[in-house]
């Protein structure tokens, strides 16, 4: 499994280059963060790369064919896309709403059959979402939600998961076991690429980074390489302090935003 | 542990208990509306006559059977159709749009089609050519509809208001039409359909408008579990891998088609189509795979019933969209306060 992003740039109508020549690849077993200011276009890059919105030059090359090329149906059983928690939540049940990640592989005609229950309640049980089965997802937390969402893209039997903010919203402990269990997902040979709002996020779970700039230009590499206290300043216009944090539990690598940049620095 | 969690009954299906009773009461019901009338036939004797009828005999009189072949089934039958046709469209496009308050008409349908019968009987057209004309006007409101509201990167909202300015064009264009018809005799039989009625049914009427009714049903039938992918918002449907594009064309299709065909033959009939559907998401969620059978199957025993009470309860026959409302709101109202309502 193998999807990259061949300069990618995308702009929408009439308007200016919102994304410019973005280059990302990810290959099995591998997190990569995706970065950026508010409305520099991270979901934006998440829906071209997907083929929801089509990109002005450049394109998505998954397993070496252009994604332009490959099925509807197949791809989806390739890659799954788990959307922002807030625009999701009909009110199916949990258990429904994960069968629903079996439909590209049910027949237009068809319901789904008991192996297709099995497979949502495995997935159910391994995300410990079991209890919530019976609930409606408009009636649920928004981190059980969220765990719903990306149990729903599981069933699908994808390799490569992209979430659009999956950990936003959330509170500590939700953070965690959403990032936690993407990196155990990760570990499983899958691909996971996800937007956030927090480099801390970045840098503590993923391998591999991409960085948007409001111009539209972008960084991508090691998770290391990508931020660092003086690519934040280029990309938030925010001086931060990364810094490692020992504990008996582990030893974790924080960003801490110190001060605004004045105009006038820069 | 696990396999105790386990169920073995596929979510959002309907109960071997629920199917029996959704089958029985339409059986029962219809057969019940068969025998009460001014003229009343015993419900042995209907019974008895329809199995007769399966083996070729008649076992009533023939004023009995005159009674209730020529006059009562064909009625009955519409009534059937009429009330699953309209509960069913009204679900796809409730479940389309995400929107609890679509109806039937969100497209402008009805308007159209209502339009179509109310010129045809100003022109003086036969039955039969009033029928056709309100579902051409009524597929032509839809298509109108679609030139003012879709587009590239236009959503379905967009569809709605256009429905909505469509749908308040023809109903402008019918009071037109009122306004220049005669008004001791065009008037009169203008109103009247509008109100909606089921007593012109005839089986050549039934030839033309049940087909369309039936396909409909069929083809939604068939997609039930398909149409589960409808309420999700635009991306997850499209990332789901269900051809949504088309998935949508065909519901909009068939539902538009049912609707047409119904508003042909009986007039503007209201509630059902939000009324039936609300009250199946009450009781079984939101899963289509129960929703299409159980709105089907409660439209068709909704309308036959009200049908009935607007054929007996006076001298003269009550319009039956009067009787929806009256029946339909207070009944509604007291499932919402009790259940809590629901959301899609």
């Amino acid at each position: 499994m193998n999807i990259r992003i061949e300069n990618g740039s995308f702009g929408y109508k009439d308007g200016p280059m919102l994304l410019k020549q973005i280059r990302l690849e990810a290959g099995e077993g591998q997190m990569i963060a995706v970065l950026g200011p508010n409305g520099v276009g991270k979901t934006t890059l998440l829906r071209c790369m997907l083929g929801l919105l089509p990109w002005k030059e450049g394109q998505t090359v998954l397993n070496g064919t252009e994604i332009k090329d490959i099925p509807k149906r197949s791809f989806w059983q390739q890659v799954s896309y788990v959307p922002q928690a807030k625009t999701a939540a009909a009110a199916y049940t949990v258990e429904e709403m994960l069968l629903l990640g079996r439909a590209s592989h049910i027949a237009p005609f068809a319901a789904p059959a008991k192996a297709d229950l099995t497979i949502v309640q495995d997935v159910m049980e391994r995300l410990h979402i079991t209890a919530l089965r019976r609930k409606r997802c408009n009636a649920i937390s928004g981190g059980e939600l969220q765990m719903a969402l990306i149990g729903r893209a599981l069933v699908a039997g994808a390799g490569i998961l992209v979430l659009d903010e999956p950990e936003s919203n959330l509170d500590f402990r939700n953070q965690l076991i959403v990032l936690e269990t993407l990196k155990e997902l990760a570990q499983e040979g899958r691909t996971i690429i996800f937007n956030t709002h927090y480099p801390a996020h970045a840098l503590q779970h993923a391998d591999q980074a991409l960085l948007l700039k409001a111009d539209g230009s972008s960084r991508f590499g090691a998770v290391e390489e990508v931020i660092t206290e003086d690519t934040i300043r280029e990309a938030f216009s925010v001086h931060s302090v990364i810094r490692t944090i020992e504990s008996e539990r582990g030893i974790v690598r924080d960003v801490v935003p110190v001060a605004l940049q004045e105009k006038t620095e820069s | 542990m696990t396999d105790t969690v386990r169920r073995i009954r596929m979510p959002g299906t309907l109960s071997i208990g629920w199917k029996a009773v959704l089958i029985v009461l339409s059986l029962a019901t219809a057969l019940i509306a068969l025998s009460i009338g001014r003229y009343a036939i015993p419900v042995r004797d209907v019974a008895g006559s329809i199995l007769g009828h399966l083996r070729g005999v008649e076992v009533l009189s023939s004023k009995d059977a005159l009674v209730l072949w020529n006059i009562r089934m064909p009625r009955i039958l519409l009534a059937l159709l009429a009330g699953a046709g309209l509960s069913l469209s009204g679900l796809a496009f409730q479940s389309l749009f995400a929107n609890p308050l679509a109806t039937p008409d969100t497209l402008g349908v009805a308007s159209g089609s209502s339009f179509g019968a109310a010129l045809g009987l100003l022109l003086g057209f036969r039955w039969i050519g009033v029928q056709l004309f309100a579902v051409a006007m009524g597929m032509l409101a839809v298509c109108l509809t679609f030139l003012a509201g879709s587009g590239r990167g236009r959503g379905l909202n967009t569809l709605v208001l256009a429905g909505i300015m469509i749908g308040s064009l023809f109903s402008a264009l019918v009071s037109f039409v009122k306004f220049v018809a005669d008004a001791e005799s065009q008037l009169p039989a203008i109103t009247y359909w509008l109100m909606g009625s089921l007593d012109v049914a005839g089986y050549k009427s039934l030839l033309y408008g049940a087909p369309p009714i039936l396909v409909g049903i069929i083809v939604l039938a068939l997609l039930r579990w398909r149409l589960n992918v409808l309420p999700l918002s635009d991306d997850e449907a499209a990332s789901s891998g269900v051809r949504i594009r088309t998935l949508r064309t065909i519901t909009i299709l068939m539902a538009t088609m049912m609707t047409a065909s119904c508003v042909a033959m009986c007039g503007q009939v209201g509630w059902v189509g939000l009324l039936i559907p609300h009250i199946c998401r009450m009781k079984f969620g939101n899963n289509h795979l129960s929703l299409v059978p159980a709105s089907v199957s409660l439209g068709a025993v909704f309308l036959v019933v009200v049908d009935t009470l607007a054929r007996t309860i006076t001298a003269q026959e009550i319009p039956i969209s009067v009787l929806t409302a009256i029946i339909g709101a207070p009944f509604f109202i007291l499932l919402m306060r009790r259940s809590g309502g629901w959301q899609l």
